[in-house]
């Protein structure tokens, strides 16, 4: 076989990871990276069903300013039941256990992640954490936000919190699980050639995110057990009538919980690299800093739990530093933002469905990190916190953030996992219809909150009833546009046009192998001789031995 | 319903105007950069948008300058604005000496308020303008946050410690008054007014009610709960004197020194073995469950007026400032 | 395409390599990077039990005092010894299976078993003592003196942290016994223990975690009052 030539594509192989077997038992016992990946898929899908139907009940509730739709109690169930689900089984998992599963060994040119049964092992955690917080749901559900704050939830909560909150332990250990496989993998199974700055983008923010699974989720594991014995078996460490501090617990529960935040943005930063490069044709823009600054999130990330308790009762100088660390963290933030912008100048840019994300992910997540800032400023914090301007600043993040991340590389990889295209006009729509939903929806609660409307009312003052319609109205277009890519996408599985290995013309290893790839991802092992997102190289060159 | 748009609560303390001026910076910055980025994100978009299939990008790797420039500014940024944010959050945390003492009591689902002259109140709270006001919160049962939007102020009421707050209000008028942390079933109900009103009606209202003053009512309790067994005037009882005892620095069993403020009273009713004077034994038992927290407050305030013998007299509506110097009470507040 | 120049030939591979990895070398090394990061999980775990401890002794030291006194420190010496006891023969069973010497590796495995039981049965009892004088946090918990409710706040951290520990070898014991029926079955080699060497890390830390456990709960010195 000749050495670099520049091959014609082949034929998609006959059998692919799809299907070469059938059946239930082949998919619920399989070790193979990507068919996990879809069963994270699947029930990402419906967690996110879920979490986003008892988001509309709120907003609709939230139309009117008497507490009319819903008891108060079944209120406060809603808002914790959205919370817990869309935190720990839908966002926590999302791009990790589905694209970083399904793309991390096609990356770096492997056969499947280093540890293939822990991986299914990992899925089945997840599912049977859903099993219990589906339990506590079915059984009446849990009000005590998702913050499970003592001692309302050990003393007072008359609601399910034992078993919600044993969902999300055994959830974290899912997480926990993928984060290590990732870890291993990507130091032990990288292609020849493949160094470490020679690795796509996606792979380093995936690698910082599994720091933070690995050595954030314990403590929350752990302060979650001690939630339930002190519920269960009162084990009194929080309980201020033993002495005990209800304060510490929040320092536990946000030592894990601020990070946490960080797991559910790099991933999708990473994506946003990879869609970016890919779109404009061109390396990202500063690539070696863009990497070390997933890292500089992580790190600095795990110092900065103290700004979700400037009024708390932790002291002046605690604040203080919390403050500082705060602002320091926004700055490798900030630096991404510029260098994927500066990736654009000059770049060959196309419009597709993928870019139409991420550029709604920059500007989104630039509104959404800026108000971070407001937050992280001690004397503003004093007045917004636990306001509606901490709401609109997360799911800035979150929503416009990590979500538009998540159906940017859904959409990008699309072919590669399913080996059909989407219908691209339909993506498009969907695209902008969610980007103007998700503002009309969470841009007046930036207002609502500096007016002074607190988080978790059923019930609010006349005043604030205008700012409440509009972001109901808002609500109603983004489940719209959620609902489109849904149904084209699971339309396209079927009926969708065939695609070639690498229909966007982008580099990365991933696009040299079949749409679907085969069980074993690669024919040959790839071996690596460029550098990353080389596009001068010719994109149909494949660098194989 | 609404008059024209109000993006802002009133400016009814002297914070608010601080609040507001870093907030409108901040939004002057936030909407600076975030127009910048969509400008250049969208012009480059367009501008570089790709003409023909097989299109590629110039491969321009980075720069340093550049880097160093937006890495830099930013930094600079957060610099200035984390030293204006502190500057106001250390304003907020320094209680001026004069203020005038408010004990807050957060209960699912109400506040209840007492004035050392003895006026309570229930999800309302009413203050003099143009006086500096001291909250101290606790909570009965689970975390409570007392907020006024109108003051810019906020702090949570946290079962089993003190907390305290100030705010010097500057404008007449009612204000919405709202429970920020979630708190139960009826979180969005535990909502009242603050009613500034000039001195003169304040003192008409403090004097229109209340049984007595708080510092009275704790005297009841003192008595009922046979607290003068051990803690006698003449130093004979098993417990130390209290006279003159609060503000004063103590030194414990274990040879540390702490000033007796609001938490070290609370903490030696409900939790006596945790701090033991030295000189003497660990026998108090415990008052957890004999006496609500409001009753503490009452005692605290009993035992706050205990002065010793040559400077005794009648508790105030505003805390005497001699008894409590100021600098050793704000050194142990959180 | 043929596949020879990627993979060995089939005959070549050793039974217990993975499909996915090229070599046992390789296979190794991503095994024990592995068991490192979990370890590191497992720090952060008892981490946070490790940080309660450390405020509420620091809010409560006397009461942190009186509660220790209850404990019998004889029986918890006794058990650090036998789990130190227990990581010997678990290191042995290490060296056994690099050696390549079955019936060591199956004998000290069971040894650490043993030990590790004891060590449990032990833990039984001290739990069963502190059940009958009403030690255990809850309803019938009583203590004499006024220290007697942050004294609740001690002993709910010590069954915290011991049960966190105990729960940590009782999954260790059964993992233990089927690397020995493994290892009886031949498994093991001089070229491939690795499982055996990851269990001794896993079963090492646990001894270490008991060995700050000891003295942080068992021997805080009581002051006298003057």
């Amino acid at each position: 076989m000749s050495a670099a030539a520049v091959l014609p594509e082949p034929p998609p192989p006959k059998t692919n990871y799809l299907n070469v077997s059938y059946g239930v038992k082949s998919w619920l016992l399989t070790t193979d990276h990507k068919r996990i990946a879809l069963l994270y898929m699947a029930s990402i899908t419906v967690m996110f069903a879920l979490g986003g139907t008892f988001a509309a009940l709120i907003r609709l509730e939230l139309v009117t300013p008497p507490g009319d739709l819903f008891q108060a109690e079944t209120y406060n169930k809603l808002f914790t039941l959205h919370g817990v689900i869309m935190v720990f089984f839908f966002l926590i998992p999302s791009i990790p256990a589905t694209l970083g599963n399904f793309l991390i060994p096609l990356m770096i040119g492997a056969r499947d992640l280093a540890f293939p049964k822990i991986n299914l092992l990992s899925w089945y955690l997840f599912m049977a954490g859903a099993g219990f917080a589906a339990w506590s749901l079915i059984n009446g559900g849990v009000d005590t936000g998702w913050t499970f704050y003592t001692p309302y939830s050990t003393a007072f909560s008359n609601t399910h919190v034992i078993s919600a909150a044993m969902g999300a332990f055994i959830a974290g250990f899912s997480s926990i699980l993928t984060g290590l496989n990732f870890i291993v993998t990507i130091h032990k199974m990288r292609a020849p050639g493949l160094t470490w700055f020679r690795l796509p983008l996606f792979v380093w923010a995936h690698y910082a995110t599994s720091i933070i699974m690995i050595l954030g989720t314990p403590v929350i594991a752990v302060t979650l057990m001690l939630v339930m014995v002190e519920r269960g078996l009162h084990l009194g460490i929080f309980n201020p009538a033993l002495g005990g501090d209800p304060v510490l617990f929040q320092h536990l529960f946000w030592f894990y919980s601020h990070p946490a935040v960080y797991i559910m943005i790099l991933p999708s930063m990473g994506v946003i690299s990879e869609v970016v490069a890919a779109m404009a044709r061109k390396r990202i823009f500063g690539y070696g800093i863009v990497a070390m600054s997933s890292l500089a999130i992580a790190i600095i990330g795990f110092l900065v739990w103290g700004h979700h308790m400037f009024v708390s009762g932790q002291s002046v100088y605690a604040g203080m530093v919390f403050s500082a660390l705060s602002f320091l963290v926004a700055i490798p933030s900030a630096i991404k933002v510029f260098n994927w912008t500066a990736t654009l100048y000059k770049g060959s840019v196309s419009y597709d469905t993928p870019t139409l994300y991420a550029i709604g992910f920059i500007g989104l997540f630039t509104i959404g990190g800026l108000t971070g800032i407001f937050l992280a400023a001690l004397g503003l914090d004093v007045h917004v916190h636990d306001t509606y301007f901490v709401v609109a600043h997360f799911h800035y993040i979150m929503v416009g953030g990590a979500i538009m991340g998540y159906l940017g590389g859904l959409h990008f990889w699309w072919p590669k996992i399913t080996g059909r295209l989407y219908p691209e006009a339909w993506g498009r729509v969907a695209a902008l219809i969610v980007f103007a939903g998700f503002n009309l929806t969470f841009f007046p609660q930036f207002i609502l909150g500096y007016m002074g409307m607190p988080r978790r009312y059923h019930a609010y003052p006349e005043e604030f009833q205008v700012l409440n319609v509009m972001s109901s109205a808002g609500a109603s277009i983004l489940g719209l546009g959620y609902l489109l890519p849904f149904a084209y996408l699971g339309w396209s599985m079927r009926y969708g046009r065939a695609a070639s290995a690498n229909p966007w013309g982008a580099k990365g290893l991933e696009w040299q192998a079949a749409s679907p790839p085969l069980t074993e991802n690669f024919e040959v092992q790839p071996v690596v001789r460029e550098e990353a997102y080389e596009y001068a190289h010719a994109p149909q060159e494949r660098a194989v031995v | 319903m609404w008059s024209g748009f109000p993006l802002f609560p009133e400016q009814a303390s002297t914070m608010a105007g601080r609040v507001d001026a870093l907030y409108i910076a901040l939004l002057a910055m936030a909407a600076f950069f975030s127009v910048l980025i969509a400008c250049l994100v969208i012009g480059f978009a367009v501008k570089f948008r790709r003409r023909s299939p097989g299109e590629i990008g110039v491969p321009i790797h980075g720069n340093f300058t550049l880097e160093a420039v937006w890495t830099a500014v930013p930094l600079a940024i957060v610099i200035v604005v984390f030293f204006w944010s502190a500057e106001i959050f250390f304003s907020m945390a320094r209680v001026p000496p004069q203020a005038m003492e408010i004990y807050v009591v957060g209960k699912r689902w109400m506040w209840k308020v007492q004035h050392l002259s003895g006026q309570r109140e229930i999800n309302a709270l009413h203050v003099p303008v143009g006086v500096p006001v001291k909250l101290l919160l606790t909570s009965e049962d689970v975390i409570h946050s007392f907020y006024v939007p109108a003051f810019r102020m906020k702090k949570d009421a946290v079962p089993g410690r003190y907390a305290t707050m100030w705010f010097q209000a500057t404008k007449p008028g009612r204000y919405h008054l709202f429970c920020a942390e979630y708190c139960g079933t009826k979180h969005s109900g535990m909502i009242g007014w603050v009613d500034v009103m000039e001195p003169a009606a304040f003192q008409a209202w403090l004097t229109g009610g209340g049984t007595g003053s708080l510092a009275g009512e704790g005297q009841k309790i003192f008595q009922s709960l046979g607290c003068v067994t051990c803690h006698r005037a003449d130093a004979q009882g098993r417990g130390p004197r209290l006279e003159g005892l609060f503000g004063r620095t103590v030194t414990l069993a274990s040879g540390e020194e702490v000033v007796a403020d609001a938490d070290y009273v609370r903490e030696s009713i409900v939790t006596p073995a945790a701090k033991v004077v030295a000189g003497y034994q660990p026998v108090m038992p415990t008052y957890q469950g004999l006496v609500s927290e409001e009753g503490v407050m009452q005692l605290m305030a009993y035992i706050q007026s205990l002065q010793e013998p040559a400077a005794k007299g009648a508790p105030l509506a505003v805390a005497p400032p001699e008894a409590a110097p100021p600098a050793r009470a704000r050194a142990r507040q959180p | 395409m043929s596949e020879a120049m990627a993979h060995h030939a089939e005959a070549d591979r050793h039974p217990a390599l993975a499909h996915h990895f090229e070599g046992l070398p390789e296979q190794k090394e991503a095994a024990g990077l592995g068991m490192w990061l979990f370890l590191a999980q497992e720090v952060m775990f008892f981490g946070g039990l490790f940080t309660c401890y450390t405020i509420y002794r620091n809010l409560y030291p006397a009461a942190f005092a009186a509660g220790s006194a209850h404990l019998n420190w004889k029986l918890g010496a006794f058990n650090t010894a036998v789990l130190i006891g227990s990581s010997l023969t678990m290191a042995m069973a290490v060296h056994a299976a690099a050696v390549g010497k079955r019936r060591q590796i199956v004998a000290y495995l069971l040894l650490t078993v043993a030990l590790g039981s004891v060590f449990l049965g032990v833990k039984v009892v001290e739990y069963a003592d502190k059940f009958h004088h009403h030690l255990v946090p809850g309803e019938h918990f009583r203590f004499e003196g006024p220290l007697a409710r942050p004294a609740q706040i001690y002993f709910s951290l010590y069954f915290a942290m011991t049960g966190l520990h105990a729960l940590h070898m009782i999954i260790g014991i059964p993992i233990l016994l089927t690397l020995a029926v493994l290892a009886h079955r031949g498994r093991y080699s001089a070229d491939y223990h690795a499982p055996v060497e990851l269990t001794g890390l896993y079963w090492h830390f646990v001894d270490i975690v008991w060995i700050f456990l000891f003295p942080l709960l068992y021997l805080i010195p009581t002051h006298a009052p003057h």
